[in-house]
């Protein structure tokens, strides 16, 4: 890692020091990454909309109980109300869910509104289209970044969690850190802390492959040639409920991810993913 | 320090609320254009190789036990196709119906129901995956295509089966809104590829495409062509529909639905 100090005189001084964080195709895949998962997002909700019910287990379909579910009722008298359904509890939802505006600005009945969906009108082919030429961009990037990950190093350097940073104390410690909004500084600020690194990993390692995955699952093709993924997610239909709970916790996941870029510093966030120099304060050892 | 970064991060997320707005709608935009389209269509060829080369002829879709199955398996699309010569079909009980096989085939036929209840049967369990999302288990019984096509002796030319179906889907001005599908001879042979004439141990009901429907079971719903009245075999599919291969894919569905 090189550094490159400003030249200040006295000892314990702060310096602004630049470092290299972030490797070029750790650089690359991250933003490769962030343009397939938002068109994978819009364009699946897209596909959602297409019969906007989850089931659990291998069928499901209209005579069968979902688990989940956005939909309208039309009331004798009045306009339609849209609703979403978790187990036997439902929510009033119109203007967001199951009821929302179309273009000219008429209360239609959709599942999620044209401003979460692509393209914006309703049309499941070209949805598909856009989901799976994007689905192949992302396997492909997912793959270049663990292998680089796993042969640089970055995997195990970077993201990894050492044993000590597993005690209960010092991830007590950085969750109170957290909940303070006291960001790591100086040399501190060279690591990803702990409670960062086992974001990044359960997003990198379970929630991003578990979308391949159960992806894959909903695929017949490919239920023919790997027959234990059906099994694996105990169903197809399980596998599209995981499917949309996996992409809920990752959206969940960008939320928070980009509100700690902003807490933390935009300016030196951003820059550091974009040219890999990340600038910490560290305090002069010279004389 | 601070009161630079204020306006700065407000700066930033303004631009960044900003950037997710345009970037969806130039999102629509390109969607609007044919050129996108076919440009995002080119996954399609990759799925369909990698899948070939993965699973081939011999991958077999699940098949379920009778505990597995659907209560209620679902109608879709047709429900009951339009015109008198169906309706005299059903009046009938289909005796007069022949399943037509010909195109690029030495020997053509002209099958009854009764003649194809004669073939080998095949029973299969196994899942239907609309297009839509839903899914349904039925049983599926029927004549192995591959039997059909052998004893009509394909000629070496032949690379797709395109079966012409009963129901005019929509009603087009060109004349294209009839139902077709095809599929390559990969899917055409493959053991589980039958023409179904029972649904779970009763005879096809019309909803689900009497006399006779196609179960090709490595492929999604809208392959599954109801009301067959006609099975070709052709060296291209240009000339049947728009050229697509099949109702849906001519508009806009992809022709492999392994996916």
């Amino acid at each position: 890692m090189e550094t490159r100090a400003e030249a200040h005189g006295s000892v314990g001084i702060p310096v602004a020091v630049s470092i290299y964080r972030h490797a070029l195709v750790t650089r690359l895949t991250h933003w490769i990454n962030v343009l397939c998962v938002t068109v994978l997002l819009f364009s699946g909700l897209q596909i959602f909309n297409a019969h906007p019910a989850l089931y659990w287990g291998h069928f499901g379909a209209d005579a069968d109980h979902p688990v989940f579910e956005i939909g309208a009722d039309e009331p004798e008298n009045g306009p339609p109300v849209g609703f979403a359904r978790i187990g036997s509890t439902t929510f009033a939802t119109t203007g967001v869910l199951g009821v929302s505006n179309n273009a000219a600005g008429e209360a239609v009945e959709r599942g999620f509104p044209r401003w979460l969906t692509l393209p914006g009108w309703r049309e499941l082919s070209l949805g598909r289209r856009w989901h799976f030429f994007f689905a192949w961009l992302f396997v492909a990037n997912l793959l270049v970044y663990f292998a680089a990950g796993l042969g640089n190093g970055h995997l195990r350097r970077d993201l990894l969690p050492s044993g000590q940073e597993l005690r209960p104390r010092s991830l007590l410690r950085d969750i109170a850190g957290h909940i303070k909004l006291k960001f790591p500084r100086g040399e501190e600020a060279r690591r990803y802390n702990p409670l960062q690194k086992l974001a990044y990993l359960a997003v990198i390692g379970v929630l991003l492959p578990v979308m391949v995955l159960t992806g894959l699952t909903m695929s017949p093709g490919m239920d023919a040639i790997l027959p234990w993924l059906v099994d694996l997610f105990g169903g197809r239909q399980s596998a599209r409920t995981i499917h949309f709970i996996a992409a809920f916790l990752i959206v969940l996941f960008v939320v928070v991810h980009v509100a700690m870029v902003f807490l933390a510093g935009p300016i030196n966030e951003l820059r550091s993913m974009i040219t890999g120099r990340f600038r910490i304060s560290v305090e002069d050892q010279h004389e | 320090m601070s009161s630079i970064q204020i306006p700065r991060r407000r700066f930033l997320a303004l631009g960044a609320a900003g950037f997710g707005a345009s970037l969806l709608a130039g999102c629509d935009r390109l969607s609007e254009s044919p050129e996108v389209g076919e440009f995002l269509s080119s996954a399609e060829g990759l799925t369909y190789r990698a899948q070939r080369l993965l699973g081939g002829s011999h991958s077999l879709a699940r098949e379920y036990a009778e505990a597995d199955l659907s209560p209620v398996f679902k109608v879709n699309g047709t429900h009951m196709p339009e015109g008198d010569d169906y309706a005299e079909l059903v009046e009938s009980n289909f005796a007069r119906w022949r399943l037509r096989i010909d195109g690029l085939v030495a020997n053509p036929l002209d099958l009854s129901l009764q003649d194809l209840r004669n073939l080998p049967q095949r029973t299969q369990i196994t899942r239907h995956d609309c297009v839509e999302g839903w899914s349904a288990i039925g049983k599926w019984q029927g004549v192995p295509l591959s039997i059909v096509l052998k004893r009509a002796s394909p000629l070496p030319e032949a690379r797709f089966a395109v079966f012409h179906c009963a129901d005019m889907y929509e009603h087009a001005l060109d004349g294209t809104g009839q139902y077709y599908e095809s599929i390559d001879l990969i899917d055409a042979f493959h053991p589980q590829t039958i023409l179904a004439h029972r649904l779970n141990d009763g005879p096809l009901s019309v909803g689900h495409g009497a006399p006779l429907r196609l179960r090709v079971e490595r492929q999604l719903g809208y392959k599954q062509a109801k009301y067959v009245m006609r099975v070709e075999l052709a060296a291209s599919l240009e000339g049947f529909g728009r050229g697509k291969g099949g109702f849906w894919p001519d508009r806009g569905y992809e022709w492999y639905a392994g996916i």
